[in-house]
């Protein structure tokens, strides 16, 4: 692996950049691994980075059916925060924004992370109950939240109509830990860093079936690039994991849904931080290439199109421009749709399967790109071990067997 | 946006339309008999379907009705639609093919 620092910067600049190399192998499958990974997205790619890191698994696959990162790691609008409600959610968040704060280091790729403060906004009585309720619930579990008043989120973000809507803001919550990271660089750093400890990652590759022994336990994954033979498999797909658990006979609480996002022509800075609204749905932030991106809600139908009906679209501009007035003029570049998997109380699975040797990763629903580091750690401590990690330990399958929902409201800033 | 042939009063505009999951997922007779992972399947495990899916629709905003469709969700393209207590139709052979 070429290592980048300042001076390989300079001796690349001196010899006119021809010198840089692929950053990743294009590795061809081999007949058998220790462990495939199924969903080459930022989850995926981590969970491989993690399992030959931390717990030295030496024949590790990824296999993606298109290319890396070209799923919701690259269709989502890169916001990154863990002020969850409940005890279980902000230590999975957190965890995974504890690491996202040295993942350039970890990685030597720069993901380009800007805590740059997530604040959220409340308007009316019901707003201001419910997010004080998280502030205090933050503040308990030692994650980072404020309340600011009105002014003060004017005085944060200062392009904020806070008083001539017909929703007026009546205060914020603010996480000054949160903010954004280079949504495909993660994909990246974590693929080159993988590969570099010998794990292949095949694109352009398809499974289209999963073979059980006698004992029921995984054995083999049939591919479009041939089979593969395997005791571990862990399946981080997204919005496709029902299909993929299906070929091993396993049914989850699931449903996919389109989950929309645009983005605008590149202006100057102008958008400090992000925001985001849940009564007027919608959440916006500046991109470094300076496009203001901007996420809708989820369709109301359940879809694998990768797009969305565009009243749903229109109806984010809307609330953009009532909240930023200065955003009225400003035109759309691109909008696009990424299939997010639901579970019933919005939050993942992690966990174990009935199938002996399957493991999943799932029903991160609209938000799972903040989760990426953290999830992929947990996850890889799950397969490694065959036992959850503390911090995964309650986001079973069995809990919407047994009643322990997680039952997190704000998973995303969107109602549901 | 979608249009969607009401059996009741014609094609609309989705806007009209509330969506209502999964067709043909009875309740048990009985639920406190069950044990609790049958409940737990009748609560929360749906097919989630790539291909043709057999789903409930209301239509909130016109008779207020609710009806069922076969919708391709790998295309959104509604097959057929039907009304309440009736078996869905047979999809066409075409239309039970999985987008690559």
């Amino acid at each position: 692996m070429q290592r980048f620092s300042a001076l390989s910067l300079l001796g690349h600049a001196l010899t006119g950049h021809r010198g840089w190399r692929p950053q990743w192998r294009r590795a061809s499958p081999k007949a058998s691994y220790d462990a495939v990974i199924i969903g080459g997205g930022g989850h995926g790619l981590g969970t491989a980075f993690y399992l030959a890191s931390e717990h030295r698994l030496d024949k590790i696959a990824v296999l993606e059916k298109g290319w890396i990162g070209g799923g919701n790691t690259g269709r989502n609008t890169t916001i990154i925060r863990s002020n969850y409600l409940f005890d279980e959610s902000a230590a999975l968040y957190d965890h995974s924004l504890k690491l996202w704060e040295h993942l350039s280091q970890v990685l030597n790729y720069n993901v380009m992370l800007s805590q740059r403060g997530v604040m959220m906004l409340a308007h009316t009585v019901h707003d201001v109950q419910v997010i004080k309720r998280h502030v205090h619930a933050n503040r308990a579990n030692g994650v980072d939240n404020e309340w600011l008043s009105p002014e003060q989120a004017q005085q944060f973000c200062p392009p904020l109509n806070i008083a001539d809507i017909r929703y007026p803001v009546l205060g914020a919550a603010l996480q000054r830990r949160g903010g954004t990271a280079r949504h495909d660089a993660v994909a990246w750093g974590y693929a080159r860093a993988a590969d570099a400890l010998g794990v292949d990652i095949i694109e352009n590759c398809e499974v289209t079936s999963i073979q059980r022994n006698a004992q029921g336990a995984v054995e083999a994954i049939q591919t479009t690039r041939g089979v593969i033979r395997t005791p571990r498999i862990g399946v981080a797909a997204a919005g496709n994991t029902s299909v993929i658990m299906k070929m091993a006979g396993v049914r989850l609480p699931l449903e996919s849904y389109p989950l929309q996002a645009l983005v605008s022509e590149p202006v100057k800075p102008v958008f400090p931080c992000v925001v985001m609204s849940n009564t007027m749905h919608a959440y916006i932030s500046q991109s470094d290439k300076g496009e203001l991106v901007i996420g809708a809600g989820t369709d109301a139908y359940t879809s694998y199109t990768q797009r969305g009906g565009l009243h749903i679209s229109a109806h984010a501009l809307e609330a953009v421009c009532e909240l930023f007035p200065i955003f009225r003029r400003l035109r759309m570049l691109r909008n696009w749709g990424g299939i997010v998997d639901l579970t019933p109380d919005r939050s993942p699975i992690i966990a174990r399967t009935p199938v002996p040797g399957l493991y999943v990763n799932c029903g991160w629903g609209t938000g799972g790109f903040k989760a990426t580091p953290g999830s992929a750690h947990v996850f890889a401590w799950t397969i490694a071990r065959d036992e959850p990690h503390p911090i995964n330990a309650p986001f079973t399958i069995e809990r919407f067997r047994d009643g322990h929902l997680i039952d997190e409201a704000a998973a995303a800033a969107v109602a549901h | 946006m979608l249009l969607i042939n009401c059996p009741y009063c014609g094609t609309r505009p989705e806007l009209e339309f509330a969506y209502g999951g999964q067709a043909h997922v009875a309740r048990p007779p009985d639920p406190a008999l069950l044990e609790a992972q049958p409940w737990a399947d009748f609560l929360y495990m749906r097919d989630n379907v790539r291909g043709v899916h057999a789903e409930r629709w209301r239509h909130t905003h016109g008779c207020g009705r609710f009806f069922n469709a076969l919708r391709d969700t790998t295309s959104d393209r509604f097959i057929a639609t039907y009304r309440s207590g009736d078996a869905a139709p047979q999809a066409p052979a075409d239309d039970t093919k999985v987008a690559p």
